[in-house]
């Protein structure tokens, strides 16, 4: 009997550590990213970061200025969020307030397609196909801009808005729909005076959430926002996000360089604004029971 | 009151016409790639080497290293997710640490891909000393995909009745017996196809790998786990911008398009085919 209850503590503690994974891997990374950043405090020095000018490869004077990327990141971000919300959001309501059985049963996996498209395909396609487009129509010198950036991050989001918001739409009580109903109000009005409100708060961290994806995506709009380290909130410019710089300079760096440990407070600043993004819309899911406590 | 019908109508059409636009957006890439991919899949293509920094020849070498990729991820984070989810179902208790877990568990999802490339390569890459390797990638992509597998497994686990673990436990059976042979087998199914999804995701990322383990190209095929490999996105991302004559090679990089997009949404097609099956087969 001893025997197997000690057994049985050691399976519970071996499924406890594997259990607990989540937040040593959590805590390595911003161990691990620190631990490279670190030295950096040191020399150059920290404002060194807060400043106009990313340049990191330079005979004269190497400048590791954050901000354009940050603002970078942040027109790409707006914009894809702006194109995506009404796609996310009235998808979502009509595919759970509007569209029959059958429907439903098509259009939900079809759209998770789309999540499930390898994000370096989607720059391709934005490459060969969306950006010459954006090229004619504004009549721009290149296609290669924040704006055809954010139209295929916009595409990378939706599903995330859609498939959250619908879960907050369908969590709604039923006896609001009804009442709403019974006095004479009609299909339409119910679904956006009654059911959609209801759902807000949502709906809003469905947003956060896709806005979340957005920030952390890297191989497209490495692939087509044209990657000028430039402060513009110009959407017909080309600019350089957080997570291309990274992705672009890695790869050419001497390990503990000055520009190696810039790039891992980069990768700070992105951990922190998605960290941040995330946690807001998990407290508000929380709240309405859509995550089980 | 007529009008106001027909005005409804009308919305309700134009909200059908938004979400269809999606649809139709999905369409177009899936028709694009395969249509213009198509015409540059050919057995050499699939099982050659290539020749002229890529302009030429095959991409055998990258799918290879892809699924090398892919399977180093699956052994090293199904059973860690599938042990994580066994605990978070079946023994953990409403506390601090449970909730601190589950907390883990979001954020880590909420990672972006480079970030894992950047702890991937201070830990992995110079700090275990794995160098750029497969090793390095597998862990890193496994670290990504952990919080999908354990979300999945977690749903079927849950869908198994409580019931099924009462008679056991009644019968006289311990806890572990009764979720080895009463629990895992139901779920089992479940769980699987719930981590293809996040197998997928992993076959298709390039950021992470970009630092840990892809190289553009390699003379020989890998023979140990600390070799570096080529890779189909990192692949595909080279030829697409990097290519001094990036124009002309646009039917190779279709072709490793293709190959990429059909490998991912073949596994998605698995997964979702595979829980029709388990659903229609288990119902309780």
């Amino acid at each position: 009997m001893n025997k197997q209850r000690l057994k049985a503590k050691i399976i519970k503690y071996f499924l406890q550590s594997c259990g607990s994974l989540s937040i040593i891997i959590i805590l390595l990374i911003f161990l691990f990213l620190f631990k490279e950043a670190l030295p950096f405090i040191g020399s150059p020095g920290l404002n060194e970061l807060f400043h106009s000018i990313w340049n990191p490869v330079s005979f004269q004077k190497e400048e590791f200025g954050l901000y354009p990327l940050i603002t970078g990141s942040i027109l790409v971000t707006v914009l894809a969020t702006i194109i995506a919300i009404p796609f996310g959001i009235i998808g979502a309501v009509y595919i759970s307030e509007v569209a029959t059985p059958g429907e439903r049963e098509f259009l939900k996996p079809f759209i998770e397609i789309l999540a499930g498209i390898p994000s370096v395909v989607l720059g391709f396609f934005g490459l060969v196909v969306i950006a010459p487009l954006v090229k004619d129509i504004f009549g721009l010198n290149t296609g290669l801009t924040a704006l055809t950036g954010s139209i295929l991050l916009a595409f990378m989001a939706i599903p995330t808005i859609m498939s959250i918001s619908e879960d907050a739409i369908k969590s709604v009580p039923s006896a609001y729909k009804e009442a709403s109903l019974a006095l004479g109000a009609s299909k339409l009005e119910t679904i956006w005076k009654v059911v959609v409100p209801a759902a807000l708060s949502g709906i809003v961290a469905s947003v956060m959430l896709g806005m979340g994806r957005v920030v952390g995506e890297t191989m497209t709009v490495m692939m087509v926002t044209g990657n000028a380290p430039v402060i513009s909130m110009n959407p017909f410019t080309s600019v350089r996000t957080m997570t291309a710089t990274i992705a672009a300079e890695m790869g050419e760096v001497t390990f503990g360089s000055h520009h190696y440990m810039a790039l891992f407070w980069v990768g700070i600043v992105l951990m922190l604004m998605t960290f941040l993004l995330n946690m807001v819309s998990y407290r508000v899911l929380k709240k309405y029971g859509m995550i089980d406590k | 009151m007529k009008s106001k019908r027909t005005g409804d109508k009308i919305v309700f059409w134009m909200m059908r016409g938004i979400t269809y636009s999606v649809v139709l957006f999905i369409a177009y890439i899936l028709l694009d790639i395969l249509l213009h991919g198509l015409p540059a899949i050919s057995w050499e293509f699939l099982t050659g080497d290539p020749e002229k920094s890529g302009a030429e020849g095959g991409i055998f070498p990258a799918i290879l290293g892809t699924l090398l990729l892919v399977v180093g991820t699956i052994a090293v984070a199904l059973p860690l997710g599938m042990f994580s989810a066994i605990y978070l179902t079946e023994y953990a208790k409403q506390s601090k640490f449970t909730q601190t877990i589950r907390m883990a568990i979001v954020t880590l999802a909420g990672v972006p891909s480079i970030v894992f490339g950047l702890f991937g390569l201070g830990l992995f890459v110079i700090t275990l000393d794995f160098g750029s390797s497969i090793l390095a990638g597998s862990l890193t992509l496994a670290c990504m995909i952990l919080p999908t597998i354990i979300v999945a497994s977690e749903e079927a686990l849950k869908a198994v009745p409580k019931y099924m673990r009462e008679g056991s436990l009644a019968l006289g059976a311990t806890k572990w017996e009764t979720i080895y042979k009463n629990v895992l087998p139901y779920a089992m199914p479940g769980m699987l196809t719930g981590s293809i999804l996040g197998i997928g995701r992993a076959a298709g990322e390039t950021a992470p790998i970009l630092l840990t383990a892809a190289a553009f190209f390699l003379p020989e095929l890998p023979t140990s786990v600390f070799d570096q490999v080529m890779a189909l996105p990192y692949h595909l991302y080279i030829l697409a911008t990097q290519h001094p004559e990036a124009q002309k090679i646009l039917p190779m990089q279709y072709g490793t398009a293709l190959v990429l997009l059909f490998l991912v949404i073949g596994l998605n097609f698995v997964a979702i085919f595979l829980r029709i099956r388990v659903r229609k087969k288990y119902k309780w």
